[in-house]
């Protein structure tokens, strides 16, 4: 029988975000696959260098609203390198209790999602009423579900008083009372482990030809952890085990990440306690450097890079972000290579995909003749899509949507 | 091995390359290495050094010449930030990604955004722009820029 090549993507109701991936088909087996990304690429990098240091930290924050708190602390990490900003201790621990926070709802979140990929809704409904608790937590810490902005060039931008510490800790209990029972599911439930075992494998070598990072390495006994690696923030001082596992499939990636959990559950306790009295921030300068810095993060997903680049001025020279996403993107070809056509909802779903975090790109440009560049509104760009699309056979243009 | 005798071991090995590094905090050394001798540097950088890991490719635009950091790191945590550059007029930089298929994002990247033209690179799709985007138009340089459109409408 010929083969057949599919797109999957952008739009498709098995992936949580934009991307798009050519996958070629015989009967049911994936011979190859080619990703196509780039949709939700928004111009941050460039958009930053127009941009102070705070407003360009509240950009960086955004995007992505998952792993907001990640991209805020590992730029403003790199920007304190360049300004040889010494932050407090107490500050230091404040961000990374957010961190670990940010961390479990991450991780939560994903529990539901890979159990809505493979029909076990039940998981999804469970796991995101449980990850309700992380987020009101946040929320009463920081002031908002997502993107807490919690950090200042310095340090934290807010306090914890004890009795939002005695919640942290009373929070951390209930969460871990749940996570066992997701990890007795997760262990005891021969048709969950049926449905991920031997399916999206990737071997140890693959992984890190690939560049894997995060939990879907470490799933294929990838030993690497920036908080352990690298340490940055308050890591050097809390105790914790980096969770690897060496089944190589979605099933050691779901391990991995319940494992986590447990093990962020015993970090914020630590952090909590061990709470240092004192300041949570410097006063940071509006100029800073010149000077260059590399910062890196264990996201939730993987490890995050930021490289910034400061001239002196208050504006930043060049923002580079390396998201997670971008990693693993180029393993889950591999993943899926003679694997079926099911179970590719799965298998990109295990790497966790953060597309926004991908791509970050910008405005429209009119004229593909090449001639003086100029930028379309929301208005035109609605316009052409539609004019795109019906020249590809869809017409959209019935479609009437009242925006108030 | 630190810091120091990372940069240390760089330096005897590659004569051209005294003076050109840094050390810049624990953990972060930088080097700026002429492009002609990127390969056969980083070729020692991988195997001797144990740098096998590349986290990403920066790209920046220096005025007269468009840089392109390489960012590596080591299982222990360390990296290695290697610089190289080329003239803005002519800038051609050969592909790493038979050593690091990871490293095709990020070539594509600097293709579409910088302009830079990757010697070795297999043809594909742009990243991240979209297949409309008109030549010529390389968003990250620096004399690229845009005015916001002042009303929404016409």
């Amino acid at each position: 029988m010929g083969k057949v090549t599919i797109p999957i993507g952008p739009q498709h109701p098995a992936l949580k975000e934009p991307e798009s991936f050519a996958v070629t088909l015989d009967g049911e087996k994936i011979v190859s696959m080619v990703a196509n990304l780039g949709y939700n690429h928004r111009g941050v990098e460039k958009a930053c260098e127009g941009r102070t240091y705070t407003q360009a930290l509240y950009l960086i924050e955004r995007i992505c609203g998952i792993c907001s708190h990640t991209h805020s602390t590992c730029f403003i990490q790199a920007v304190e390198e360049i300004a040889a900003l010494e932050v407090p201790k107490r500050g230091l621990y404040i961000r990374t209790i957010v961190a670990e926070l940010e961390r479990m709802h991450s991780h939560l979140l994903w529990l539901g999602v890979a159990g809505h990929e493979i029909g076990f809704d039940t998981l999804l409904m469970y796991s995101w009423r449980d990850r309700e608790a992380v987020m009101d937590l946040l929320a009463l810490l920081t002031g908002n579900r997502v993107h807490y902005g919690m950090n200042v060039l310095g340090g934290s931008k807010r306090d914890i008083s004890p009795e939002q510490a005695k919640q942290i800790l009373k929070v951390m209990d209930v969460l871990e009372e749940r996570t066992k029972y997701y990890i007795q599911v997760a262990t005891e439930e021969v048709t969950l482990i049926k449905r991920l075992a031997k399916v999206g494998t990737l071997s140890h070598d693959d992984a890190v030809k690939l560049g894997a990072v995060g939990p879907t390495a470490r799933a294929s006994n990838v030993d690497r952890d920036t908080r352990r690696d690298d340490p940055y923030a308050a890591y050097a001082e809390v105790p914790f085990k980096v969770i690897t596992d060496g089944h190589n499939d979605v099933y050691g990636r779901t391990l991995v990440r319940v494992g986590e959990l447990m093990e962020s559950y015993k970090m914020v306790r630590h952090l909590v306690k061990n709470l240092p009295e004192g300041p949570i921030a410097v006063k940071a300068p509006r100029k800073v450097g010149p000077g260059e810095a590399v910062s890196r993060y264990e996201a939730p997903r993987g490890e995050d890079v930021h490289y910034v680049k400061a001239n002196g001025t208050e504006k930043p020279e060049r923002v580079k972000v390396r998201a997670p996403t971008l990693a693993n993107v180029q393993a889950v070809a591999k993943m899926l290579e003679n694997g079926y056509l099911a179970d590719i909802p799965i298998v990109i779903a295990a790497i966790d995909p953060c597309f926004s975090c991908t791509d970050r790109t910008t405005f429209a440009v009119k004229n593909p003749d090449g001639k003086a560049a100029g930028f379309i509104d929301w208005k035109s760009l609605r316009e052409y899509s539609i004019k795109w699309h019906k020249n590809n056979g869809v017409d959209f243009s019935k479609m009437r949507i009242k925006i108030k | 091995m630190n810091e120091q005798e990372i940069l240390q071991k760089l330096s005897s090995k590659f004569p051209f390359l005294e003076g050109k590094g840094r050390v810049a905090r624990a953990r972060r050394i930088f080097c700026d290495v002429p492009n002609a001798s990127f390969r056969e540097v980083i070729d020692f950088t991988i195997k001797e050094l144990g740098f096998s890991i590349l986290t990403t490719m920066t790209g920046v635009d220096d005025g007269e010449t468009l840089g392109f950091i390489y960012h590596f790191a080591s299982n222990n945590g360390m990296m290695l930030n290697l610089k190289i550059s080329a003239p803005k007029d002519n800038p051609v930089i050969k592909t790493v990604t038979d050593l690091f298929p990871s490293a095709e994002m990020y070539e594509r990247e600097v293709e579409d955004l910088l302009g830079a033209k990757v010697e070795g690179l297999k043809p594909g799709r742009r990243y991240p722009l979209h297949e409309t985007w008109p030549e010529g138009q390389h968003p990250l340089r620096k004399d690229w820029t845009y005015v916001k459109p002042a009303v929404s409408g016409k």
